[in-house]
């Protein structure tokens, strides 16, 4: 009996030790496959797909949805859920707007956005890690809360026109690249060192894995959820002066159609909504691969109504194949 | 022995919250404080032309609000119900523009929530995924195609068979008021009175027991996501009743009105603790809030923060309640 499990564990360390790539890995580059797949097939259907202004374009919408993704992927793979992304992206668009409206400071406009993600962030935090709230319904009830008090603040009239070195960070080139593929890049690099590097890292993939393990191991789970909620709550804030630069206007809806995207790159990236395991190279890849996707349907000039519908649809469609694939490997 | 202790004393935890609950004391406490409040200073609240008004509101919202109530007690969440309404909504529309009459159009809708219901029920139950997750995918799904079916505009010109069917009224009360109060009486009868109703309360609280009895606890589960669809399906007409168009949007966010008042009403995500009556003073209390703060001038996205505060602040009783009994 106990040999059995022995030899049984000694076969599937071998078998892991002769595999050529860690899951991870392999999970990463089955992405990067369908992309290239993708890629191929919409730019047969279509020619302009390839140019630069939109390959430029794709990445650039890209960038701001996987911003949005990025923080929610942790607090995800630590084992909760941040439904209030796209509300905390509105309010703090709108209130930075505000400010910069009245005083002119751009510095004053990125500090009010980045204050409001973290403050909303912190809210989270303390309700979920503090109080031992359900996530989903607190995240929810925030989403409410806070979309409603961007609608209020701005009282049904959009804020237009900010000054143009706030706007680089949105619209902005540095070297020919433009600024927000920089910062996806420079979160995405530090999110991952992060993750993989250090402890708090490490504490936050197990603590998604087994929550009550991680209590018993000393691990401090209540301070990492606060953390992982006023990372993903900086992240929007962050998203949100990106937003706006790039399309220099706010208005209280600008959120709203972001959160359902974000949690499908997520998904679609490979993070498991049980906690425990995803990258953030993978959120990235996630983005992009929903990107192209509606950027193909607008190429292919399909009504913008079936956007909400495609992405739904690869929304369920990534947990089907994600439960299958699960199904068929255990 | 230790984990024993733990058990007695969860249980004793979980009947304090259910007295606590069964009193529905979120929907009761606002109520007792709003309408005396509204009624002394928000002018004409009180008047029978409102209250009927405050009656057709809620009538809708308990549509989806009962058969959230199930979803919840089974310690799932369907965000995809406000989307579906609208959606159903639509297809009624179009129908009847089309010239079908009032029931094929409705049994035609109502199909189209349950095909919904049946796609959510079966991502959370057979494989197993988060709800919130599932029905915020479904969600999107029923709003693009609501959209793309209109056109992105209103449906009208329904004809006058619905507004004949709107303007019925039994010993003066308005034909959706009857229809809800049905709704309750059959969603009682069906969650008290049947051996299905008593395995959703029971999946809730122990869904392994339930399993080791020889329930199939997959099926419950996923029942409850196709009557939330098939109701969603039916709610549209009494929408379309009330509205005399298919708007592709006009349901958006319902589903949080329905979430919240299945809160207030004392009904517990945690362990599928409920009351379905305290669902229904759940939805008044909803109706009155908004109406109320409609009347002495307050903002619609004012309403949104006092609901989201609401649903918080019961959350945070409940659990410093079940704190101190533990």
């Amino acid at each position: 009996m106990t040999e059995t499990t022995e030899m049984s564990a000694i076969r599937t360390f071998r078998s892991d030790a002769g595999a050529p790539l860690d899951p991870e890995l392999r999970s990463i580059i089955a992405r990067f496959v369908v992309l290239a797949v993708l890629c191929a097939g919409v730019a047969l259907l279509n020619e302009n797909f390839l140019s630069v202004a939109n390959f430029t374009n794709v990445l650039r919408q890209a960038s701001l949805l996987f911003l949005i993704a990025a923080g929610a992927t942790l607090v995800i793979i630590a084992g909760a859920i941040d439904l209030s992304v796209g509300a905390i992206l509105t309010l703090s668009a709108c209130v930075a707007a505000g400010v910069m409206h009245a005083t002119g400071s751009s510095g004053l406009g990125i500090a009010t956005a980045l204050a409001i993600g973290i403050s909303a962030g912190l809210a989270n935090g303390i309700l979920v890690a503090g109080l031992r709230l359900p996530p989903f319904l607190v995240t929810y009830g925030m989403l409410w809360i806070l979309s409603g008090g961007a609608l209020y603040y701005m009282g049904g009239i959009p804020i237009t026109g900010f000054p143009r070195e706030f706007r680089f960070l949105g619209s902005g080139f540095l070297l020919g690249i433009p600024v927000p593929i920089l910062i996806m890049i420079a979160i995405a690099l530090a999110g991952s060192v992060v993750l993989h590097m250090t402890t708090v890292g490490q504490q936050m993939v197990m603590m998604g894995a087994n929550r009550a393990a991680a209590t018993l191991a000393g691990i401090p789970v209540r301070r990492n959820l606060i953390c992982v909620y006023v990372a993903s709550g900086a992240c929007a804030g962050l998203a949100a002066v990106v937003a706006l630069g790039r399309v220099n206007s706010a208005d209280p809806g600008m959120g709203d159609p972001l959160l359902l995207p974000s949690i499908a790159a997520i998904l679609v990236g490979g993070t498991s909504l049980f906690g425990g395991t995803g990258t953030l190279l993978g959120t990235a890849l996630g983005a992009l691969l929903l990107t192209i996707v509606l950027n193909a349907m607008n190429l292919l000039t399909i009504g913008s109504a079936w956007q909400p519908f495609a992405t739904g649809i690869v929304l369920v469609g990534a947990m089907l194949a994600d439960a299958f694939l699960n199904r068929r490997r255990s | 022995m230790i984990a024993d202790i733990a058990r007695i004393s969860r249980l004793r935890g979980s009947r304090s919250l259910n007295f606590l609950s069964s009193k529905a004391l979120g929907a009761s406490v606002v109520l007792i404080i709003l309408v005396p409040l509204f009624g002394v200073f928000a002018g004409g609240f009180l008047s029978p032309h409102n209250l009927v008004n405050i009656a057709l509101q809620s009538s809708i919202l308990l549509l989806i609000a009962l058969p959230m109530t199930l979803v919840i007690l089974t310690e799932g969440l369907d965000l995809s119900s406000g989307a579906l309404l609208s959606l159903c909504g639509v297809v009624l529309a179009l129908l009847l523009v089309a010239g079908y009459s009032i029931p094929v159009a409705t049994l035609a809708a109502m199909a189209v929530g349950l095909l919904f219901g049946i796609l959510n029920g079966f991502c959370v139950a057979n494989l197993g995924m988060p709800p919130f997750v599932v029905t915020l995918g479904t969600l999107g799904m029923a709003q693009g195609l609501a959209l793309a079916l209109a056109d992105g505009n209103a449906v009208s010109g329904l004809g006058p068979e619905i507004e004949a069917f709107s303007a019925f009224r039994f010993f003066g009360l308005p034909v959706l008021v009857l229809i809800a109060i049905a709704a309750y009486g059959i969603f009682h009868l069906v969650l008290y009175r049947t051996t299905f109703g008593r395995y959703v309360i029971a999946v809730g609280g122990n869904a392994e027991a339930l399993r080791l009895s020889g329930v199939s606890v997959r099926l419950v589960h996923g029942a409850v996501f196709a009557i939330s669809g098939a109701t969603a399906g039916f709610a549209a007409l009494c929408m379309i009743a009330r509205t005399n168009a298919g708007h592709p949007t006009i349901a958006l966010g319902m589903e949080f009105d329905a979430i919240a008042a299945v809160v207030l009403g004392g009904t517990s995500f945690e362990r599928g603790n409920g009351w379905l009556f305290g669902t229904v003073l759940g939805v008044l209390a909803i109706g009155v809030l908004r109406n109320g703060l409609n009347l002495i001038g307050v903002d619609t996205s004012l309403q949104l923060v006092a609901i989201g505060a609401l649903v918080i602040a019961v959350l945070l009783v409940e659990r410093l309640a079940s704190e101190r009994s533990v």
